[in-house]
């Protein structure tokens, strides 16, 4: 049997929720595990709500629905002020400040924000504005967690990205991005579109948003890049939630395969446009995936299926194919060879397996 | 049927094929495990305990040991949910006291339909009283004293209270006593039954109480908060209310609750509603069986 149709029923219910209301009771319990496991609980059950469906659903269900629905107004609630608080501290910034992934669909109240969970906040802001973010945001509290001098090179000097910064007071960490990719990865791409094509939020004021082809393609890049796919499913949602919303734009899907082939991302979006039609039936038309830039050579095309579907079914038992660890080892292995080149990534991974075994004995 | 109605292997076997669904209060929870502790533990703990027939289960957990080589070397275990371990592994001997952490982590991490305040709760003639406590206050040393003589227990560690009511919901699982407390209620109750105990766990050593076939009948009542007590135990002294402010123990309930803040304006109404309808107390005390007299006027 196909992984796209084992995991079954929770992605009947992603590619329509209306389908809940036919669920039977052993259904339901299989579905809330899938679920929970891929971090989608608190969308399906605000998906539920919105439907009107929650009348119908059993009453040994309603519970749990209510739960991951409280969990996701808190956590929606609690982005939306952290954003605020960001946007306060980087006043002064010359030059675009970008919310990223889930913080900028929760702001912008975009579809994926329904019931999503959010995890590290993403900014994006100009290269050259790097180190007068990093000093205005430690003033503002945020402070690089204890790392040793190679995390801090590690990131400096090959990183998208400065090491990780958690908030002295309310511990939460805030990841802040000058490109999508980092300096050393195979695919190389430019930060200088994204943030031009920026589109301004009014509230809170300061803080811009990636223009909307420029958001499924970060999100493509993000989780093709991946190494680790705990939450790739999720991440998936995101786009078939993106892609159905844009596509009712006329010029969208041109505009898309046209960004993706400047911004050198065709690849990570071939991905996944055949992943979310695949795995979420994702109305795309027949073209868009013909016509995308960059495509894999056809004998690439069934090895990185079969790579990217155990990635997507790793959450939980229910949803793995064979071998489930050494498909998610090889995803492990892949993230970090698009990361670095060999000559970097090999040294890399002694120093990381060194200190891991320091650390446990 | 009731879980008492197993034999010890027939429990043992439904608990190697994953095949035993215990309902505790409000949650059913499958429960796999080929460990004797867990079997043994279960049975003298659980045993009013109601078996589920549904297809339907709250929580699934495992405790088993971890994968590896590592098993023949030092035998250890580990808590899964569903699939998930959110703990480090054990020594093999504390599996029953890890499934007893386990169902409390079950609860509090999920259980977000409820607010979730950490203190036990007991009922008698209809109200509640709500026991928070810091850790080495005695807390649980007196809620197994007062489930002991009379009272029905809730809960020992996790108050849940109903968003819709504001009434109290019941768990009835057993009592968890750590170090001198188990000596303490051994003597004071000698018709007691207690597990048996985990030596060197990051709490001591570690038993629980069975709780009162009583508590465990009626879990499904909900109950009336009608007193919030902080008690502190203190060599020497005498068994004595004072009152306790009520703002305070706002904030002493908000700021140690599972939950609080994930609540939103919900958990600030439900727990103001609770203390508003509460008298606050602090309780200092040193012998047991003052404190039960002291706590049998106040519910007379």
């Amino acid at each position: 049997m196909k992984r796209v149709q084992r995991c079954q029923p929770l992605l009947d219910v992603l590619r329509d929720p209306a389908c809940m209301a036919a669920l039977a009771l052993r259904d339901w319990d299989l579905l809330l595990r899938q679920a929970a496991a891929a971090g989608l609980l608190s969308r399906i059950a605000v998906q539920a709500d919105k439907l009107g469906l929650t009348t119908g659903i059993p009453d040994v269900v309603q519970p749990h629905l209510t739960a991951a629905r409280t969990l996701a107004n808190k956590q929606r609630q609690a982005v939306r002020w952290e954003a605020r608080r960001i946007a306060q501290a980087l006043a002064g910034i010359d030059g675009p400040v970008l919310l990223l992934k889930g913080a900028a669909y929760a702001i912008a109240d975009l579809p994926p924000a329904a019931g999503r969970l959010f995890g590290d906040i993403d900014i994006l802001v100009p290269h050259p504005q790097l180190g007068q973010v990093e000093a205005a945001l430690m003033l503002a509290g945020w402070h690089t967690q204890k790392q040793d001098d190679y995390d801090q090179r590690y990131y400096r000097r090959w990183m998208h990205e400065l090491p990780p910064m958690t908030h002295i007071r309310r511990g939460t960490v805030l990841d802040v991005h000058h490109n999508l990719l980092p300096e050393t990865a195979r695919i190389r791409t430019q930060a200088a579109p994204i943030l031009a094509a920026a589109q301004a939020l009014a509230d809170p004021p300061g803080l811009s948003i990636p223009a909307n082809t420029d958001l499924v393609l970060h999100s493509a890049c993000h989780l093709f890049h991946e190494g680790e796919w705990g939450h790739g499913l999720r991440d998936l949602v995101d786009l078939d939630a993106l892609l159905r919303a844009f596509a009712t734009e006329p010029t969208f899907w041109s505009t898309l395969l046209a960004r993706a082939k400047l911004l050198n991302l065709g690849r990570p979006l071939y991905y996944a446009l055949d992943c979310c039609q695949r795995w979420l039936h994702t109305p795309i038309p027949a073209n868009a995936i013909a016509d995308c830039p960059h495509r894999p050579p056809v004998w690439q095309r069934a090895i990185m299926r079969n790579l990217f579907d155990a990635g997507l079914g790793s959450a939980h038992r229910s949803c793995h194919g064979r071998l489930p660890k050494l498909a998610t080892f090889a995803l492990y292995i892949r993230g970090h060879y698009l990361r670095m080149p060999w000559h970097l990534l090999l040294p890399h991974l002694l120093h990381q397996a060194r200190r891991r075994n320091q650390e446990q004995g | 049927m009731k879980l008492g109605d197993l034999t010890l292997v027939q429990l043992r076997q439904r608990l190697t094929d994953n095949d035993l669904a215990l309902r505790t209060g409000p949650f059913v929870t499958r429960i796999h495990s080929p460990m004797p502790q867990v079997a043994d533990g279960l049975l003298r703990l659980y045993a009013d305990f109601p078996l589920d027939t549904g297809e339907f289960r709250d929580f699934h957990v495992r405790v088993g040991p971890p994968p590896g080589l590592r098993r023949w070397l030092r035998p250890q275990i580990n808590f899964w949910y569903d699939g998930h371990s959110p703990f480090k592994p054990l020594p093999a001997n504390h599996a029953f006291a890890l499934l007893e952490w386990g169902l409390n982590w079950c609860v509090a991490g999920h259980a977000h339909h409820y607010l979730m305040l950490h203190a036990a709760v007991l009922e008698k003639n209809g109200r509640a009283v709500v026991l928070p406590g810091d850790p080495g206050a005695g807390k649980s040393t007196l809620t197994a004293a007062l489930m002991l003589s009379g009272w029905r227990l809730l809960s020992d560690e996790i108050t849940l209270v109903d968003r819709d009511d504001g009434l109290l919901v019941g768990l009835a699982r057993p009592v968890s006593l750590k170090n001198a407390s188990i000596d303490v209620i051994r003597q004071a109750f000698p018709d007691a039954v207690i597990g048996a105990p985990a030596h060197d766990t990051h709490k001591g050593t570690v038993a629980h109480v069975r709780p009162s076939a009583d508590s465990v009948a009626r879990v499904g009542e909900k109950a009336r908060p009608a007193w919030v007590v902080f008690p502190r135990w203190r060599q020497g002294a005498t068994a004595r209310l004072s009152p306790h402010s009520r703002a305070d123990a706002f904030l002493h309930t908000a700021s140690h609750a599972f939950n609080y803040s994930l609540l939103g304006g919900l958990g600030f109404e439900l727990n103001a509603a609770l203390i508003d309808a509460c008298e606050c107390h602090d309780f200092e005390y040193s012998r047991l069986d003052d404190a039960l007299r002291v706590f049998a006027e106040l519910a007379a």
